[in-house]
């Protein structure tokens, strides 16, 4: 060819729609389903097995009896009113769903479960949703402590005492560094809480709620409200010489505050037979025992404590494995493989059994805490695991761009290693919290009546004997429905966090 | 590429340079495993100067500019830098690290963060700057380096040479007192050589102290006031850049300058 192109066309013709036949969902029909004789055949085979699944399931499901207060009732309708059709007999949800999500816990108390969700949601929200304002984050540090006095009741005295556990690790891990060493702090950090927990917490709140009933819980709104605003003006008059010193003010003050100015108020107004008399002692709300939790609550309580406390022990393992300390690496290390080795199962059975041996004597702990921590510890493993992966995937560039910046360990992996590494693995932090929520059923086998443990007492009442599916479909949704919103989360979340516009 | 090398710049190169020291390297050496990558390396460098350092890959010229900052550590000898000696003390690493500014030949941007976000990061965390003083810095440094205006864009929306540039922002707004440039331009493009290389040269005009691992001959001619010639772990040469082009000592110097101008 020696000629190039002699005519181009020099203005754009405009796009026209294109016809029918060509555009839209009957375009679409025809080029995916009916594109050749073998593609035909395939759609209509398919056709004919999606009709016969749904004309079957269906009509049982929205032609389901929700009116019976047996299973033989629902037989009795079944067969006089609709002539012998299979249906579901949605009478049992009707008639037990109360007892499906609360398990045992006292009737008069669901509200307290109601009012724990919804603070539970209202905490994790500024941390799901970045649009939320920043203020709200401090609900996630209260929240904890008082969903856990709702639930459990008590006096408020035994999460308070949990709660300064806490505090006394960040204290040994601030200043246990300059006084015995970064690894002896961080060790101390995690041990001394621990043994705190095991043997002080319990006693201290006990000693406390007995010796302040009348006096310190004269009258709890007054005390507490009195007391936090004493504190809380303290602190922010202080505040700008020395936080520390604020801080340390603050609590001096709580304590004088209850010490002595309580008591003078009590006897200046007479208060004291009105506090009594009120039964506001210690801010008490009735006891119940773990043996009452129950049904899609206790599946809830669980998956979700283990999902809060697994992410940040997950992520300190994974910074534990990589780590050039010798001991903090061999403890991860040796911890990950031998909890991700071992079957839960055998977890949750040591948890309900062995643990009991292993405990000195007259410390009495929980099952429920027990199967929590066993949970926790078993998911931060595989959690470990997975942002190890992301940790792994960046690139070198990332430390050594934050190291030259002078910016220390734990600030280059705050705000530079983690967010990135933890946006890698979403897929792989949900998947598994998506796991450990259905694993929680696991516990039907060591006695706690999860909704699977439930169904089992549902059905061995002469009322209900016999009936399966209607109660695995009614928890099969709940549990679909909680794994699904995860599912989307992540899909969300990554869609937000996507920064690489490459 | 870097032509903007003149006469002018040649003259340019004595000045500012005191003789206050910067850098005191005595007698270092560094090993990987059994691999003897840096052997007896001594070198002085006075606040103002440029240094330009070349030579053939693997000679260790990364790893002589990345222990300045301790992001390789030394087996052996001292590194002072700033009047801090560097040694396992992690407090004094991290000083060192916040007065010493890296540029790296890939940028190493933080990619979730927004260039404003990469640059006052670091002011804010280390040097406890309030936000606000440090996002004008930054915009300060920003216009330096002609881009103010992509501020709210993320590292991944802008060019190699904008992203180099950022870099170079980034390590300023920590007021450094030694820049260190591990071939800052070998990623780039050959138009976006030349926006890094001009802002790099500005810099060098107002005296910073700079020590630049590059193979732009023109950049070397046109601000080093020294230029140092590495292989096998070793300093084999160093001049001022007009000697040591035009009359290189060693047969080694000699085979590289005729390899890399292409004679
Ligand atoms: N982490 C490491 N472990 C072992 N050997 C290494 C490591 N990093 C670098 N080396 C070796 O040390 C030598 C010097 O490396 P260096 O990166 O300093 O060379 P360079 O002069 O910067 O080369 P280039 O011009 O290719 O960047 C090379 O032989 C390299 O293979
Ligand atoms: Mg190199």
């Amino acid at each position: 060819m020696t000629q190039s192109v002699s005519y181009v066309r020099d203005t754009m013709l405009p796009a026209q729609d294109p016809p029918a036949l060509q555009s839209g969902p009957v375009k679409w029909v025809l080029d995916n389903l009916f594109s050749g004789w073998l593609n035909t055949i395939l759609t209509l085979v398919s056709l004919y097995v999606i009709y016969q699944v749904l004309s079957g399931i269906l009509p049982w499901m929205f032609g389901g009896i929700w009116d019976a207060s047996s299973l033989t009732q629902c037989r009795e309708i079944r067969d006089t009113e609709l002539g012998g059709k299979e249906v579901a007999c949605w009478a049992v949800i009707a008639s037990r769903w109360k007892q499906l999500l609360f398990g045992f816990y006292p009737p008069e108390s669901y509200w307290r479960v109601v009012l724990a969700l919804v603070l539970f949601l209202a905490a994790v929200a500024p941390i799901l949703f970045s649009g939320l304002p920043r203020k709200m984050l401090w609900l996630a540090v209260v929240a904890p402590f008082v969903v856990f006095w709702l639930l459990w009741g008590g006096t408020i005295w035994g999460p308070i005492c949990v709660a300064l556990g806490f505090v006394l690790g960040w204290a040994v891990l601030t200043y246990g560094e300059d006084i015995a060493g970064e690894l002896a702090a961080i060790l101390g950090a995690i041990l001394i809480p621990i043994l705190y927990w095991l043997f002080l917490a319990g006693p201290l709140a006990r000693g406390i709620a007995d010796f302040s009933s009348p006096i310190l819980g004269f009258s709890s709104v007054i005390s507490l409200v009195g007391a936090t605003m004493a504190a809380a003006g303290i602190y922010l008059v202080t505040r700008r010489s020395s936080e520390i010193g604020a801080t340390l003010l603050a609590i001096v003050a709580i304590i004088m505050w209850w010490a002595v100015v309580d008591p003078y108020l009590l006897v200046r107004f007479g208060l004291l037979e009105f506090a009594s008399g009120a039964g506001l002692s210690a801010f008490g709300i009735e006891y119940v025992p773990s043996k009452q939790f129950g049904g899609f609550m206790l599946s809830f309580i669980l998956g979700m404590s283990g999902i809060v406390l697994s992410l940040p022990i997950g992520i300190m393992l994974a910074l534990g494995r990589q780590s050039d300390l010798f001991i903090i690496n061999k403890f991860s290390v040796i911890f990950i493989e031998v909890i991700r080795g071992v079957p839960l199962i055998v977890w949750l059975f040591t948890a309900s059994l062995l643990l009991a041996y292993f405990l000195p004597p007259g410390t009495s702990f929980d099952i429920l805490l027990r199967v929590v921590i066993m949970v926790t510890l078993f998911s931060s493993a595989y959690i470990a695991e997975v942002i190890r992966g992301g940790l792994a995937a960046l690139p070198r560039g990332q430390y050594e761009g934050a190291d030259s910046l002078g910016l220390d360990y734990w600030q280059s992996m705050r705000l530079i290693i983690l967010p990135q590494a933890l946006k890698i693995s979403i897929p792989g932090i949900v998947n598994t919290f998506i796991g450990l929520f259905k694993d929680t059923t696991l516990v039907a086998f060591i006695g706690l009546l999860d909704p699977i443990g439930l169904m089992t007492t549902i059905r061995a009442t002469t009322d209900w004997n016999g009936i399966y599916w209607e109660l695995f479909v009614f928890i099969g949704l709940l549990f679909f429905i909680c794994c699904f919103s995860m599912s989307r989360y992540s899909q969300y979340l990554e869609k937000t966090l996507r920064t690489d516009h490459r | 590429m870097a032509d903007t090398a003149t006469a002018a710049a040649a003259d340019r190169s004595q000045m500012q340079v005191s003789d206050e020291i910067a850098v005191e390297i005595r007698n270092m050496n560094k090993w990987y495993g059994s691999f003897h990558v840096l052997r007896d390396i001594d070198l002085t460098v006075y606040r103002g100067e440029r240094i330009v350092i070349c030579g053939p890959s693997g000679s260790g010229k990364s790893t002589l500019i990345r222990c300045i900052n301790a992001l390789e550590e030394h087996q052996k000898g001292s590194i002072t830098v700033d009047g801090t000696l560097l040694s396992s003390d992690i407090k004094n690493i991290d000083k060192v690290r916040s007065e010493v500014g890296m540029v790296f030949q890939h940028f190493n941007l933080f990619p979730h963060l927004t260039i404003l976000e990469n640059c006052t990061l670091a002011p804010i965390w280390v040097r406890k700057i309030p936000k606000k003083e440090a996002e004008e810095t930054a915009m300060h440094y920003l216009s330096k380096v002609k881009i103010p205006d992509q501020a709210l864009k993320y590292p991944g929306q802008l060019s190699g040479g904008q992203q180099q540039r950022v870099a170079i922002a980034r390590s300023l707004c920590m007021k450094p007192r030694i820049m260190l440039f591990d071939e800052p331009t070998s990623a780039l493009d050959p138009e976006m050589i030349k926006e890094v290389l001009d802002t790099m040269i500005e810099l060098a005009e107002e005296g910073m102290t700079m020590l630049c691992v590059t193979h732009e001959m023109g950049f070397a001619q046109a601000v080093a006031n020294r230029v140092i010639f590495m292989d096998a772990g070793q300093i084999v040469e160093q001049n001022e850049p007009k000697e040591f082009f035009n009359n290189p000592q060693s047969d080694r110097t000699k085979l590289f300058l005729s390899q890399i101008l292409g004679h």
